[in-house]
């Protein structure tokens, strides 16, 4: 995080945080031989900058490295742990926050490294048998405490999380990580709805623009049409941002919305710092590297960024 | 026989009264759903969702997650058909202290196959964590809530409403895991649920006449489906076992009671009256029950199946049929 004594001003460490997690994000795919490498592309400043920035957390409380898989919770175990250590401790002025496309889970666990929340070392447990650390998050994944993986059940659950904080006077913000590609989803319109008619304004959600979902363009597979004007329409606070520029990112935080919940459409390029991918579109929801020479390809790639820092 | 009308709304409001951790959420249907006193009572614990039940029941999860348990009311194919993901990654995973209230369990509504629950115990047996209860009189509604308050983790409760009778006495409420015993016997082991409770006292009462020595276990707690007086029932019933259900066969109490005796090693015959593999349709309840063979007389028969035997016994030999009015002053619609 920026502080005072570095003297980094705070848009410089979001962006060397940004980099990072794309850096890190090739690193893994190109260890692992594939990867959601567009999701770090395109998301890679909102997670920075949340992270950074944004979001009012306390230090993670999360082990370093961390603990293997604690089975699934039930009534005899136990021993079972959530991910929500890492971000930081509960406290009614602090805030949440929920990751929804959990197959977003590479860029979170990159932004916690590059935050200092979680050691690198961490990363070697990803989509390891007995590990935490899964290729599509749940609960007890470092970073995340409500299981997400069947897109559109995110927001909802962080409502009723928001809800159960509002009944208990606590003033800390709900935050909500979502991609685009949840606005297919009937629930996702139905939580909107309840949103507004519930006046759950200390939610507020992030989205990732980057129309893409996985047989490809969104504008091919289900045209969203005009996203803002819909949300809009359900009574959200809508603010419409780069998804790249991290001043933006972060001040669209700050605008006024009360009695309505905040919506941030963060509008990205899914290849965005690694025009290697473009030759994948419009299939880039999963890389994976179709010959030797494509992966030389990535890997000479990294070695330049590794250079450049 | 004493008959009761609304009986869950006035007891979740008194219930509740020093709980204030128990929040109700409703779909549109709070009268029909007996939620509606809760509402008037505690106001700022009562949320109205629309008809938004993926969200609901995912918020019901987040909820539970911050130490409320939310009530969730609506018809039970609205919470199992319309939301099930939402039910199985949201609320029983986590393992989470959500109540999900189903009314109209199996053709307790002519309102049609839309809002017939007739495979609501099969579909919530099979999620992990969940637990599954259900309730066939005025003491069962009014004690199901502490025994479902209990359990820390998700529960699914198949509710009755409207005019309902008491069948046992107030004073013994429902306890988890342990069927009520209705009557003792060796001939037949007759396992019952829900409605189907009352339907088979009725018969029980001829055949016992006839010299039928039947164990009727009246069965709330679907699942788990550990009770030891289960396998003590079918292991000692020289004819057979019957199950009764106001559900499909198939995955409810009829497979539940043939897991039992086939890990148990029990050879006995099986015979399940429940609706065999088919959707029902908009009908009164005592129409649906003749038609489906879950009423007095298919038990009878399938006693007279078991015994090889035929008694003769006609339907004016039965206990009269309590019939409820289509239109009631203690239901919100004819549904």
């Amino acid at each position: 995080m920026a502080s005072s004594a570095s003297a980094v001003d705070w848009r410089q460490e979001a962006e060397r945080v940004a980099r990072g997690i794309r850096r890190r994000v090739l690193a893994h795919v190109l260890r692992n031989g594939g990867g959601y490498m567009s999701q770090a592309c395109s998301s890679a400043e909102i997670f920075a900058t949340l992270y950074t920035r944004i979001l009012r957390i306390g230090p993670s409380e999360g082990p370093p490295v961390p603990a293997p898989f604690p089975g699934v919770p039930s009534a005899t175990n136990k021993h079972y742990f959530t991910g929500a250590a890492y971000n930081g401790p509960r406290a009614p002025h602090l805030d949440r926050f929920y990751m929804s496309p959990a197959h977003y889970a590479l860029v979170l666990y990159a932004t916690l490294i590059e935050t200092g929340r979680m050691a690198p070392e961490g990363l070697a447990h990803f989509n390891q048998d007995g590990a935490s650390v899964e290729m599509i998050g749940a609960e007890h994944s470092p970073g995340m405490e409500v299981t997400t993986g069947s897109l559109g059940q995110g927001l909802s659950q962080a409502m009723g999380v928001a809800l159960a904080r509002k009944l208990k006077g606590e003033t800390g913000r709900t935050w909500v990580f979502m991609s685009d590609g949840e606005f297919h989803e009937g629930q996702t319109w139905e939580a909107m709805q309840i949103l507004t008619w519930h006046g759950l304004d200390r939610v507020g959600i992030y989205v990732d623009v980057n129309g893409q979902c996985c047989d490809g363009k969104m504008d091919d597979v289900l045209p969203l049409g005009d996203l803002a004007a819909k949300l809009t329409a359900f009574g959200a606070r809508v603010v419409e941002v780069d998804g790249h520029d991290v001043e933006a990112l972060a001040a669209a935080a700050e605008q006024e919305h009360e009695g309505r919940p905040l919506v941030v459409l963060c509008y990205t390029d899914p290849c965005r710092g690694l025009d290697l991918l473009r030759a994948n579109a419009p299939k880039l929801h999963y890389l994976r590297f179709k010959s030797a020479e494509e992966k030389a390809r990535y890997a000479e790639y990294l070695r330049r960024l590794e250079e450049e820092g | 026989m004493e008959v009761l009308a609304r009986v869950h709304a006035k007891n979740i409001v008194k219930w509740a009264a020093d709980k204030p951790e128990v929040v109700v959420f409703s779909a549109d249907l709070t009268s029909s759903s007996e939620a509606d006193l809760f509402r008037d009572t505690y106001p700022d614990r009562f949320f109205s969702m629309g008809l938004t039940e993926q969200n609901m029941l995912s918020m019901a999860g987040g909820m539970a997650r911050e130490g409320f348990t939310p009530f969730v009311h609506t018809f039970a194919v609205f919470l199992y058909r319309r939301a099930l993901d939402q039910i199985a990654m949201s609320v029983a995973y986590p393992n989470v202290r959500v109540r999900l209230i189903g009314f109209l369990p199996g053709i307790t509504t002519p309102g049609g196959a839309t809002h017939q629950a007739i495979e609501d115990v099969a579909v919530m047996r099979t999620l992990p964590n969940m637990t599954v209860l259900s309730t066939g009189d005025a003491t069962d509604v009014e004690s199901v809530l502490d025994v479902a308050q209990a359990i820390d983790g998700p529960v699914y409760i198949r509710m009755l409403r409207g005019e309902i009778p008491r069948l046992f006495p107030a004073s013994e409420p429902m306890v988890f895991n342990r069927a009520r015993v209705l009557s003792r016997g060796t001939d037949i082991a007759l396992l019952t649920e829900g409605i189907c409770t009352e339907e088979a006292l009725r018969a029980v009462k001829v055949l016992t006449a006839k010299g039928v020595s039947i164990e009727h276990l009246h069965v709330s707690t679907l699942k788990p489906f550990t009770d030891p007086q289960v396998v003590e029932a079918v292991s000692k019933a020289k004819y057979g076992v019957i199950t009764m259900e106001n559900h499909t066969v198939i995955g409810g109490l009829g497979s539940a009671v043939a897991e039992v005796m086939a890990e148990n090693g029990v050879g006995r015959r099986l015979v399940r009256l429940g609706l065999q593999d088919t959707f029902a349709h908009g009908a009164s309840k005592q129409y649906l029950m003749r038609e489906l063979g879950i009423d007095a007389m298919a038990l009878v028969w399938a006693v007279e199946g078991l015994l090889d035997t035929c008694f003769g016994i006609t339907e004016s030999d039965l206990s009269a049929v309590r019939l409820t009015a289509v239109h009631s002053d203690a239901k919100a619609e004819a549904l």
